[in-house]
């Protein structure tokens, strides 16, 4: 039972997906086609996402840490 | 949306209360469009390069060096966008469109291009949208006495124009009880509503006259008025201050090239607009048009029978009188569930209508069974026809707060919405003897 429901849920949000970009309109062939090219084009944006975001704010930290004051290693006067 | 409203000029308080959409519903309208246009242009393509099959119109090979008929936008929108859902229209019924009808099932093989009945129908369909506001379009057998009466008198053709030999005592009949309805001088009926405003703006307004129209109206008062040949400027939907600087601008800078005045300024506004459900603010347009000296044309299509205490329209509705407008027009089609329309007001107007109108002319004039379905269903509005059946209570429930105190008011409330639950045959109890009830209410709370 509820396996049933989690497949009538997850047919619900698939139905939703399909009203708001428009594609319960198209013909089985045309959403095939849309489906393909927006799962390609998000799985881009993922894997993009996970190879250059870690890199990109690491590299931001270090930038805006140093505006607050440097505390490179020679500057510490002991 | 609309402009301020001026709360002064109000018998009641008139709120109107139109909620935006939220930004996600309209960038994702947007996004949706975006998706039809590109697979639009996709098929168009298959279909230009011949790897589809052509179910459209086009041109022939020895028109190709012709302007294209069917490049436009218009045309495109058609061919891929409303084709891909237009099995949700002009679905045929079967029945009379009461509460509920009955539909004929309908398929479709190929995606919308073509449609096919299987011969069934789907019964009890609920109504949502039809215009039988009052329920008068029916087949009960006995309220349609008198119009089978007629039907078998006169026939269903006029054959004639008003002006030749298309005047029949019906017309006159029923011209005489709109005007006793509407509380007005005289009144000419038409045998479309369309006709009525299309045919009837031209005679009334010419070149050198200036339209101001409300942003959505109709396309018949559209159509009139572009025929005219008058000079056509919009104000906003409701919006009393683009109104009003609309008419200060017409009377201080005058006709266009020429400065002179304007020979009349009319105002076209409708009682209730179809699409949105929007009143029309006429005590603010009536006080308008008395200080600019303009001419109003109020189009109570939608409002006639339905609003009002007694069903007069909007005019009732705001407590004003018909003498406030100069030109009150309505349509047969969707209250009183006949066809055709009307033009009312002041004796001067509607002789001038019966020699100038260009639907006295040339068209012909309304049915006579048509015109006894009309006469029916307003005999019953007025309560002219015996019954109390069309006539409200009498204890209205909107001057009742003005009589009682507040302490008492939610319990005189809860008490009035249990008696008008009550059934039909019972209410009648209650209007007949219903001076007594409210003299014994008022004098229970003192």
């Amino acid at each position: 039972m509820d396996v049933k429901r989690v497949k009538d849920y997850l047919y619900w949000l698939y139905y939703q997906y399909q009203l708001v970009t428009c594609s319960y309109v198209l013909e089985p062939w045309e959403q095939s086609m849309f489906h393909t090219i927006t799962v390609t084009v998000l799985a881009m944006v993922v894997y993009t996402a996970y190879v250059f975001v870690p890199i990109h704010v690491r590299l931001a930290l270090e930038f805006f840490s140093q505006i607050f004051g440097p505390q490179a290693e020679g500057a510490v006067l002991n | 949306k609309n402009g301020v409203s001026n709360g002064t000029l109000y018998k009641k308080t008139f709120i109107e209360h139109f909620e935006q959409a939220p930004m996600y519903v309209a960038v994702f309208t947007f996004v949706g469009f975006a998706v039809g246009t590109i697979f639009g242009y996709l098929r168009d393509f298959m279909r230009a390069w011949g790897l589809e099959k052509r179910n459209i119109a086009t041109e022939r090979e020895q028109q190709k060096d012709f302007v294209p008929l069917y490049q436009d936008f218009e045309n495109f929108y058609t061919r891929n966008l409303y084709l891909r859902i237009r099995d949700n229209w002009n679905r045929p019924i079967c029945s009379v469109p009461g509460p509920q009808f009955d539909l004929m099932e309908r398929v479709t093989d190929d995606y919308n291009w073509t449609f096919r009945f299987t011969g069934r129908t789907i019964k009890n369909v609920i109504n949502m949208g039809s215009y039988n506001y009052l329920g008068f379009a029916e087949t009960d057998v006995n309220a349609l006495k008198t119009v089978t009466r007629e039907l078998e008198k006169y026939g269903t053709g006029v054959c004639s124009t008003r002006q030749e030999m298309g005047t029949l005592d019906k017309h006159v009949e029923l011209e005489k009880l709109v005007a006793k309805f509407l509380g007005v001088e005289d009144a000419m009926v038409f045998g479309m509503g369309f006709a009525t405003n299309s045919m009837n703006i031209p005679a009334l307004v010419g070149k050198g006259c200036l339209i101001l129209s409300d942003e959505l109206n109709h396309t018949s008062l559209v159509l009139g008025a572009r025929l005219s040949g008058a000079t056509i400027r919009i104000f906003k939907h409701n919006n009393m201050q683009s109104l009003e600087k609309l008419l200060r601008d017409a009377i201080i800078y005058g006709q266009p090239r020429t400065h002179r005045a304007w020979r009349k300024i009319i105002i076209l506004v409708e009682g209730i607009y179809s699409m949105e459900g929007s009143i029309v603010r006429l005590p603010e347009i009536v006080s308008l048009k008395n200080k600019y000296k303009a001419y109003l044309y109020l189009d109570e299509a939608h409002s006639i029978g339905a609003v009002g205490a007694t069903g007069r329209g909007v005019v009732e509705y705001f407590g004003m009188s018909p003498n406030d407008v100069d030109v009150l027009m309505g349509t047969f089609t969707k209250s009183f569930g006949a066809a055709g329309g009307y033009i009312a007001g002041k004796k001067g107007l509607v002789d001038f209508l019966r020699a100038h109108s260009h639907s006295a002319v040339y068209a012909t004039s309304m049915c006579p069974a048509v015109a006894e379905q009309i006469i029916r269903a307003m005999k019953c509005l007025m309560g002219l026809d015996g019954t109390t059946q069309g006539k409200p209570p009498s204890f209205l429930p909107s001057f009742l707060p003005s009589l009682i105190s507040a302490a008492t008011r939610a319990s005189l409330w809860v008490w009035v919405l249990l008696a008008q639950a009550k059934p039909h045959p019972a209410a009648r109890k209650y209007c007949n003897g219903s001076v007594k009830e409210i003299l014994l209410i008022v004098i229970l709370i003192l």
